[in-house]
């Protein structure tokens, strides 16, 4: 019964999706308010009815009802009730409902919050989320059913994917997909005014708040995932390179973009035309990402069940929508042109400067995600790639990106007066130098010149960042949020970078053979080896070490890491156990028996990894924080242009 | 009963995949400290062929441990990285490596990012030149309260 | 000319590959083999049924013969096993066996009770000789032709589609041409 009605409001949902998009088109160039007036009880009808189909497939897990093939796939009776519930998204078909759940929710949050835009304009954006929906509904309802039946229902069900029984995989899909799918909300922005003829800086001004909120997610997201990877993985790394991965990254990097170019629009209503091609390719690669794991055109290590078809849908999804967006863009983006001025040391070349490295950084990711597809069209054969292209490659845009973001935060608009800055620059460059080779070569002692500039860069960025707003706080100047955000930001940057060089430069990995009593020295810590020892969970197996953790004769703790079998999927999993200890990660593995009471470990010592993800969530907050600043809703609320100006040309 | 594609198909990844996240510790430890760096590089740098995006260092597959041992024994022999490599890719083809050859078939992946730089840096000067010099005829006052 | 096209052109592009790659992903579980064209590599191991006995890569010279590499210990041969023993029964080319890091007695009791389709049987306990065949999963199959150069590889369960399509094909058209 429940199935049926999920599925029922899944159809539904299509219909007023469909609807929402009709009318939020057509209405504004018809000029039917009647039509534009239907628009938000549209979207508010698919938000009800995609929760309703969410809603049945969760109590179809919860309720154990194997007559669903979906929950047949990835749930059992003996899979803990927590993770009953996160197994909708544990594969492809609950995962785009997960995506379509978002992308209705992101826009009922724009329609809510669209009472201060221009009704035709406001139309026009619901318009576009409801294409977008109406793409995906269909897709899932074509495709990827979730409510597909099994006839007879599985006496059990195939267990949820053992890695994916973990907390923290529970919670990094939605809010990863709420990141990747709330930048829809810019791509919609950015199409309306194509379709409206007009792009101002008031656009600009709308759309930064929903973008930069969508950017926090993501990079909640991703960190998130990173994070998850480094624990249940398990072998101390945090990042692969794995085209899934990549997928997230990319977006992420023409995000940080988008929010730079629309900070210059805002301000100076300069590089219009570039900033909504950003908002374009944003949600572009966020379809992209979901086309590439899900059509089975890429190796991946966490790609979902592939399936060609489903990959041609997609495909010609894509090409309607960003082909479509593209092609409004080349119709109006020549119109855009602007007469303001800036000089070389200005803070709009500086944004100039950021955005073309993260583009190049993206393209850059691009190519090698892509490379394997790329060589066999053209017939160059079989390439692959993995981090020995992206580690150098990667850095060639960043390195640079990093440096001028030191200099380029001190400039101001259109005239850079860099001078002033002068001095405050060289002096946080010295003592940034002084303390990043005091990091690497006095208190690690370790490391080369590329773990020296790492440090270097990083604490320059901090120093240099601190500068204006303690300036401003000593003056009794205001210190708006959005200062404070772009702030918080860049010090999370600062920390990222300066937590991965100490990671990449210091980390220690030793894999040992080792008899039960046998110790060995790794770093400055001992582990004795206790043996191993048998033990059930709810649902697996698993071998328990006992390892003794000392530094220097003192003890720090006892880590149990494991082998688990799971009962049903039969897949073994390693359980890494880890510990801190004065800002290092110790991390034990274990291996294999190899025979005689022997087995094999691996031991890493990390430090200030965790440092790493703190950064992320720093600069997450940061963009949240920006977000904020009540510019964006006051502005708003005095600005209510004529609705009849439909079609104006752009200036 | 109908059966997916899907299910097939994740049956079958299931299948490949079923070593799990166990991963493979390998407490190999060459004599020569400069060997084992190179070992440690190279079982990085090379695919597990039977793994989906695993490298040889830490795929716990019997397959990935003779490649490994095999690397071992080349190292130990003598062999440069480039003839280990060369080896494993005369047998497994170039998707064995993850580092793409450096060839005039790749030189477009390889290459990608210095062209790429260079046009930006070509465009970037474009516009601040063009910029620049419209700053000459731009009287419009700045909004002094925005400092985004 | 618009500039303003190029990044719907270059996009348009970009889904012309993406199609190819559609269109080719049935066949991405398969990397393709760079031994094909080459010759076998060349190998002297004990043979399963004659403990002390070799067999060697150069007493298979001079004429077709089918590779296939399998063990005891993988699903995908014992469905193939079926197949395989057709193949023998038609004659055509005789199969050779690799028994691919495997116990022996194991091995026997195998081909004992589901029937024994092969010529002779080499034992590769080390894994060495597997990997000079760039094997990487088992079972596979390779076609040698009597010059002793690989001319086909399959990957996976041999099916009867694969050996009336793939197999026999190659060796009637050098024995036509000829």
């Amino acid at each position: 019964m429940l199935p049926e009605l999920g599925h029922f409001a899944l159809i539904l949902a299509l219909l007023l999706a469909g609807l929402q998009a009709f009318f939020g088109i057509a209405g504004p160039v018809l000029g039917r308010e009647r039509w534009m007036a239907a628009v938000i009880p549209a979207v508010a009808g698919q938000a009800v009815m995609v929760a309703t189909a969410v809603a049945c497939l969760v109590a179809a897990f919860v309720g154990d009802d194997f007559s669903v093939t979906y929950v047949a796939e990835n749930s059992n009776t003996a899979l803990p009730l927590f993770y009953r519930v996160t197994a909708l998204w544990g594969a492809h078909e609950g995962s785009l409902l997960l995506w379509i759940l978002l992308l209705a929710l992101w826009t009922l949050a724009v329609a809510i919050g669209s009472g201060r835009l221009p009704a035709r304009f406001a139309a026009r954006v619901l318009g576009v989320l409801g294409v977008v929906s109406f793409g995906f509904l269909l897709f899932t309802l074509a495709t990827s059913n979730p409510f597909m039946r099994l006839d007879p229902p599985a006496p059990d069900g195939r267990d949820l994917n053992p890695i994916l029984q973990d907390p923290g995989l529970a919670v990094h899909p939605p809010v990863l997909y709420t990141g990747y799918v709330g930048f829809a909300v810019a791509f919609a922005f950015a199409c309306a005014a194509m379709l409206e003829g007009r792009l101002d800086q008031q656009w600009a001004r709308w759309t930064r708040p929903w973008t930069a909120v969508a950017w926090s997610f993501l990079t909640c997201g991703i960190a998130m995932g990173s994070f998850w990877a480094y624990y249940e993985l398990g072998w101390g790394g945090f990042w692969f390179w794995d085209p899934v991965e990549n997928a997230s990254f990319m977006p992420w990097l023409v995000g940080t973009a988008l929010l730079h170019s629309l900070a210059v629009t805002d301000k100076r209503g300069l590089f219009r035309s570039w900033t909504l091609l950003l908002a374009i390719l944003a949600f572009s690669l966020s379809m992209l990402g979901t086309f590439l794991v899900r059509s089975g055109v890429l190796v991946s290590v966490h790609s979902f069940a592939a399936d060609p078809m489903r990959g041609v849908f997609i495909l010609a999804f894509l090409v309607i929508m960003i082909g479509g967006a593209l092609t409004l863009y080349a119709w109006r983006a020549p119109l855009l042109k602007s007469t303001a001025g800036f000089e070389l040391g200005a803070r709009e070349s500086f944004l100039l400067f950021n955005n073309v490295l993260l583009v190049i950084a993206a393209a850059t990711v691009f190519a090698g995600t892509l490379a394997p597809l790329i060589s066999d069209a053209l017939g160059l054969g079989t390439v692959s790639v993995g981090p020995p292209y992206f580690n150098p490659t990667f850095m060639m845009s960043t390195l640079p990106l990093l440096a001028l973001l030191a200099v380029g935060i001190h400039a101001s608009w259109k005239r850079g007066r860099l001078k002033d800055s002068a001095r405050a620059l060289l002096v946080t460059c010295l003592v940034a130098a002084v303390l990043g080779c005091g990091l690497v070569f006095g208190l690690f002692a370790r490391g080369g010149l590329l773990a020296a500039v790492g440090a270097t860069l990083g604490l320059w960025i901090a120093l240099s960042s601190l500068v204006d707003p303690i300036d401003r706080w000593r003056r009794r100047l205001s210190l708006p949020r959005a200062m404070l955000g772009m702030t918080l930001a860049h010090l999370g940057l600062a920390l990222f970078v300066v937590a991965l060089t100490t990671v990449e430069s210091f980390t220690v990995e030793r894999d040992v053979a080792l008899a039960a009593g046998a110790s060995t020295r790794v770093g400055d810590y001992e582990f004795r080896f206790d043996g191993v020892q048998p033990l059930d969970g709810p649902n697996y197996s698993a071998l328990a070490a006992t390892v003794v953790v000392t530094r220097h004769g003192s003890p720090v703790a006892v880590l149990r890491p494991q082998k688990r079998q799971y009962w049903v999927q039969r897949q073994l999993t390693s359980e890494t156990a880890i510990t801190m200890n004065r800002g290092n990660n110790l991390l034990l593995a274990l291996g294999d028996d190899l025979g005689a009471g022997r087995w094999s470990l691996r031991v890493q010592i990390r430090p200030l990894v965790s440092l790493v993800w703190v950064a992320a969530f720093i600069m997450a907050l940061g963009g949240a924080l920006a977000a904020s600043d009540r510019r964006y809703r006051a502005a708003q609320a005095t600005q209510r242009a004529p609705a009849g100006a439909a079609g104006e040309p752009a200036r | 009963m109908r059966v997916h594609l899907s299910v097939v198909m994740a049956v079958m990844l299931a299948a490949l995949g079923a070593a799990g996240t166990a991963r493979a510790v390998d407490p190999t430890e060459l004599p020569d400290p400069a060997l084992q760096v190179r070992y440690l590089a190279l079982t990085h740098e090379l695919r597990c062929m039977q793994c989906q995006n695993e490298s040889l260092a830490d795929s716990p597959v019997e397959l990935a441990a003779d490649l490994r041992r095999e690397v071992r024994e080349q190292l130990l022999a003598g062999k440069s990285d480039e003839q280990v490599r060369a080896w494993m890719a005369a047998r497994y083809g170039d998707f064995i490596l993850f580092r793409p050859r450096y060839s005039w078939r790749n030189a477009w992946l390889w290459g990608a990012p210095a062209v790429l730089l260079l046009i930006g840096a070509l465009v970037s000067w474009r516009i601040v030149r063009e910029r620049t010099v419209l700053l000459a005829t731009d009287d419009a006052p700045l909004e002094e309260d925005r400092q985004g | 000319m618009n500039r303003f096209l190029l990044p719907l052109g270059a996009f348009l592009l970009l889904a012309v590959v993406l199609a190819v790659g559609i269109w080719h992903s049935p066949e991405k579980g398969v990397i393709p083999s760079p031994l094909l064209g080459r010759p076998a590599p060349q190998f002297a191991l004990p043979e399963l049924n004659h403990p002390g006995r070799q067999l060697r890569s150069a007493e298979l010279k001079g004429r077709w013969y089918l590779f296939n590499v399998w063990g005891t210990w993988c699903t995908e041969c014992r469905a193939e096993h079926a197949v395989l023993l057709k193949v023998q029964q038609a004659g055509v080319v005789p199969l050779i066996g690799l028994d691919w890091k495997d116990d022996d007695a194991q091995a026997r009791d195998f081909l004992t009770q589901l029937g024994n389709p092969y010529q002779a049987v080499a034992v590769d306990a080390s894994g060495r000789a597997a990997i000079d065949w760039g094997v990487y999963g088992a079972p596979e199959t390779f076609l040698v032709n009597p010059q002793g150069i690989i001319v086909y590889k399959h990957v996976g369960a041999l099916t009867d589609d694969t050996w009336t399509r793939e197999i026999l094909p190659r060796i009637s058209a050098a024995a036509a041409g000829s």
